[in-house]
């Protein structure tokens, strides 16, 4: 099996379009834009000049894509799962996060999801099982173990505004 | 009441009503400069609210918007696109100018203007908007087609002939004689030419005089710069515009990008106050009478346009959908038309060249995203389905890629 390659084509002043043919004759290109967004198109079977889909993401949103497009990936922000049906998540607050100085008691976490907060990822340390009187900050990412429904949960909790 | 208090009482009335009607063209998904400028047209003499005070600062801040233009613009590209570009693309940038420029100076013969007028007619329906079709292309979900890349080099190409054409058309205005205005000619080439050569041996260099990882310190240096480029390109008759654009050329890498962020909001304040300026110096009178030239000259380029965009794309080896498409999408002209109609409103020469040209551009701003969009259906609608019926269409689907496959590589490859 060939590697498939890209081909890169310079669009002045917007970026650069790399292309992409999959084995079924199917085109698939990314515009990278100069500020770090991209545009992911895949064309028209009908007319391959013209794009039947036409998608812009941000850089985060890109990051999210690639994450999902490696081969080694099977969920979002997952440590590990086991068979007993429990997982791990990173969560991360945003820096507009309702919880930004407020202590990690207030979240009334463990009562209302049953998951457990195992530590917190704040630059470059790692503070493990915090307690109740931890004051959260934006940016914090918290890593939390509990049942899938659990997990869930508590990213909507985590997730307040 | 104080003269500095009726000052930034209107000059902020212009901005806030700017800001109102950006919104609401932001609503409708269509460029604000139309309506930016009838607000300058309804500011203007012989409009609904005829402004005095801020007249003055309002000129100073339309120069300033030219500049920032022209400097946004080099700062999209890269010396290396430019000359990249003039060496496979020239012979479309020669249809085009050919195409476009003649109808815009036969009209201006057929209304029995001057020579220098006719000049600046033809630059104004020559020149398409880059901002304008980014923008359309972006929307239409086809920066990804194939003849995205054959409409942005037209595009490029445009650019550059402005850095010769602008300084023609200043020295012009300033009615110097030939030997002075070849002479002016000769240097704006050659600096022109040496921008190009160091940008492109030297870009780093430049961009590392600029650097800085402040921004505030990174905008006061390009800004400065840029400022004074203009100022001593003007001094030499070169036009303060061109002077920008080379700045925008010379910066590169990094620099350019942080430049790029960081004036955005400054180019966007003073390009709508240089339309506002534009329709300010325009009697909303003026306009009916020329109104039929200018729709007629808009039908005219844009169907020239067409057919440049149709013959640049079927050089490129692109096929009949999107040669259509590439035409269409080429119609729409803007901000550089008002740019080249301003130089020559400030001069002063031919009285009904500004309404003419406020009349061509609002109409082709409008037509040009429509244009962009639908040329495509209505010539495959018109030109017959010679491919095959669309009946036929949804169940070959499967076996038509392969058929196609040997084109594809053929021009894909060719980047």
């Amino acid at each position: 099996m060939p590697v498939p390659r890209l081909s890169s084509t310079p669009l002045p002043g917007i970026g650069a379009r790399y292309d992409l043919t999959t084995r079924e004759h199917r085109r698939l290109s990314v515009v990278a834009h100069r500020d770090g967004g991209r545009t992911l198109n895949a064309y028209r079977n009908d007319d391959p000049d013209e794009c039947a889909l036409s998608v812009k993401l941000t850089a985060g949103e890109t990051a999210a894509l690639i994450d999902a497009l490696m081969p080694s990936h099977h969920s979002p922000n997952l440590l590990s799962t086991t068979d007993l049906g429990l997982v791990a998540e990173c969560i991360e607050l945003s820096s507009v996060s309702y919880w930004n100085g407020r202590v990690l008691g207030d979240t009334r976490m463990r009562t209302e999801t049953g998951v457990s907060i195992v530590a917190v990822l704040r630059r470059a340390e790692a503070i493990p099982s915090p307690g109740p009187e931890f004051r959260l900050a934006g940016g914090d990412i918290l890593i939390v173990i509990g049942t899938r429904e659990g997990v869930e949960a508590a990213a909507t909790i985590l997730g307040r505004d | 009441m104080h003269s500095s208090a009726v000052f930034l009482i209107e000059f902020g009335a212009i901005i806030l009503s700017l800001g109102l009607l950006g919104r609401f063209a932001g609503r409708f998904h269509f460029s604000p400069i139309p309506l930016y400028l009838l607000a300058g047209l309804a500011f203007g003499e012989g409009g609904l609210l005829p402004l005095g005070t801020s007249e003055e600062f309002v000129a100073i801040g339309a120069e300033i918007g030219v500049v920032l233009l022209l400097l946004m613009l080099g700062l999209e590209y890269t010396a290396s696109d430019l000359v990249s570009n003039l060496k496979t693309q020239y012979p479309a940038g020669l249809l085009d100018a050919a195409l476009n420029a003649l109808p815009g100076a036969a009209m201006a013969l057929l209304l029995g203007w001057g020579p220098v007028a006719t000049v600046v007619l033809a630059g104004v329906t020559w020149i398409s908007s880059s901002g304008v079709i980014a923008k359309v292309m972006g929307d239409l979900g086809r920066l990804g087609n194939r003849e995205t890349p054959v409409i942005l080099s037209i595009l490029v190409l445009e650019d550059l002939a402005m850095a010769v054409y602008l300084p023609i058309i200043t020295a012009l205005l300033a009615g110097v004689s030939l030997a002075a205005g070849s002479l002016t000619l000769a240097i704006a080439l050659g600096v022109a030419g040496l921008v190009l050569f160091v940008a492109l041996r030297y870009g780093r260099v430049i961009s590392r005089f600029v650097s800085s990882d402040d921004p505030e310190k990174l905008l006061l240096v390009v800004l400065g710069l840029t400022l004074l480029v203009a100022g001593i390109a003007q001094q030499l008759q070169v036009s303060a515009a061109v002077g920008a654009f080379l700045v925008g050329i010379a910066l590169s890498g990094e620099v350019a990008e942080g430049a790029h962020n960081l004036l955005s909001p400054l180019r966007d304040l003073f390009a709508a106050v240089f339309f506002v300026f534009f329709g300010l110096h325009t009697d909303p009178a003026s306009i009916p009478p020329v109104l039929l030239p200018a729709l007629a000259l808009a039908v005219v380029t844009a169907c020239t346009k067409i057919a440049t965009g149709y013959w640049a794309a079927k050089r490129a080896g692109i096929s009949a959908k999107g040669r259509w498409r590439a035409g269409g999408t080429l119609v729409a002209r803007g901000e550089f038309s008002i740019v080249i109609a301003g130089l020559a409103v400030t001069a002063g020469i031919e009285p009904s060249l500004g309404p003419l040209a406020t009349a061509y551009v609002l109409v082709l701003v409008i037509i040009g995203p429509l244009t962009a969009r639908y040329t495509e259906p209505l010539a495959t609608r018109l030109t017959g389905r010679r491919k095959q019926p669309p009946a036929a269409r949804a169940t070959k689907t499967e076996a038509l890629p392969e058929a196609l496959e040997p084109v594809d590589d053929g021009t894909a490859r060719r980047a």
